[in-house]
């Protein structure tokens, strides 16, 4: 499960509605093991493409030393699809170099839905795990979801099993 | 003195866990064919059968990315610190475009200067 703050949800939401219909991409680094993201590190797509995405090797490098530094890891990493479903293509699988991570995936095809799906990709497994999104500015305790591009509204929800 | 050597996570298997190593050569790919010595099989995940670096990793020689110092061919000095990143890459792309990509990178020059970009 995916554990992860509205703002930061948000924040990575507007930057994918802003590249769109370009990919759009991106980290939330979080402490070394808390499994927590907290900062959101929005990356350039330096493939600049509606239908790749790339870090940029330089800003790559420079993000990946400055987490070092901090003694932070990249929790979460992100990517827009901007005309498909928010599910890892071929291609995602393929590249997938960071076990740990949660890699997030936002689909902005409907104008005005998102779709915000996460997966773990382990030696090419793709393995879908529930968003559990907190609001820490209204109750910690209070939790909603997204499931499928609808609006937030269950407490908690399974993921579809596929 | 030696190069260090910085491993990402998903590589330290062949490193018994290890973040850094160090290792010794005059090119990239003296340094790679060092380490392979001492953590076999990492050399075949950094390089493809046509002995070009693989699309998947990016590797940097001190702040500089290797493909733009000569790929496997890039000069190293003592003292010189080598990362390794996986690289993050990825997108909606199908897979018949994939798997053109897979073989454009087989079918990249044995100097490995080439480098696939996708538009």
């Amino acid at each position: 499960m995916l554990s992860i703050d509205r703002s930061i949800v948000d924040a990575i939401v507007a930057h994918a509605r802003r590249d769109h219909p370009d990919e759009a991409c991106g980290v939330v680094a979080g402490p070394v093991g808390s499994d927590t993201p907290t900062r959101h590190i929005p990356m350039e797509n330096a493939a600049r493409s509606m239908t790749f995405y790339e870090f940029d090797s330089m800003e790559h490098l420079r993000v990946w030393r400055e987490m070092d530094d901090r003694d932070e890891e990249p929790v979460v990493i992100y990517h827009s699809h901007t005309a498909t479903e928010a599910y890892p293509s071929r291609t995602d699988i393929s590249f997938a170099g960071e076990p740990g991570a949660h890699y997030l995936l936002v689909s902005t095809r409907e104008p005005d839905t998102e779709e915000i799906r996460s997966f773990r990709i382990v030696d090419g497994v793709v393995t879908e795990e529930p968003v559990r999104i907190l609001d820490a500015g209204v109750d910690p305790h209070a939790v909603q979801s997204y499931m499928f591009g609808q609006s937030p509204a269950t407490v908690d929800y399974e993921c579809s099993g596929r | 003195m030696a190069i260090e050597v910085r491993i990402p996570t998903i590589l330290r298997s062949y490193t018994g866990g290890a973040k850094v190593v160090e290792g010794s050569g005059d090119t990239l790919n003296d340094l790679l064919t060092d380490l392979d010595s001492r953590h076999a099989g990492l050399r075949g995940r950094l390089v493809t059968e046509a002995d070009a670096l693989h699309r998947f990793v990016n590797v940097y020689v001190n702040d500089e990315d290797v493909r733009f110092l000569g790929a496997l061919d890039a000069k190293l000095n003592d003292g010189d610190s080598v990362t390794i990143l996986p690289a993050v890459a990825g997108g909606a792309f199908g897979f018949a475009a994939a798997a053109a990509m897979a073989q454009h990178v087989a079918a990249a020059p044995a100097d490995g200067r080439t480098r696939v970009t996708a538009s």
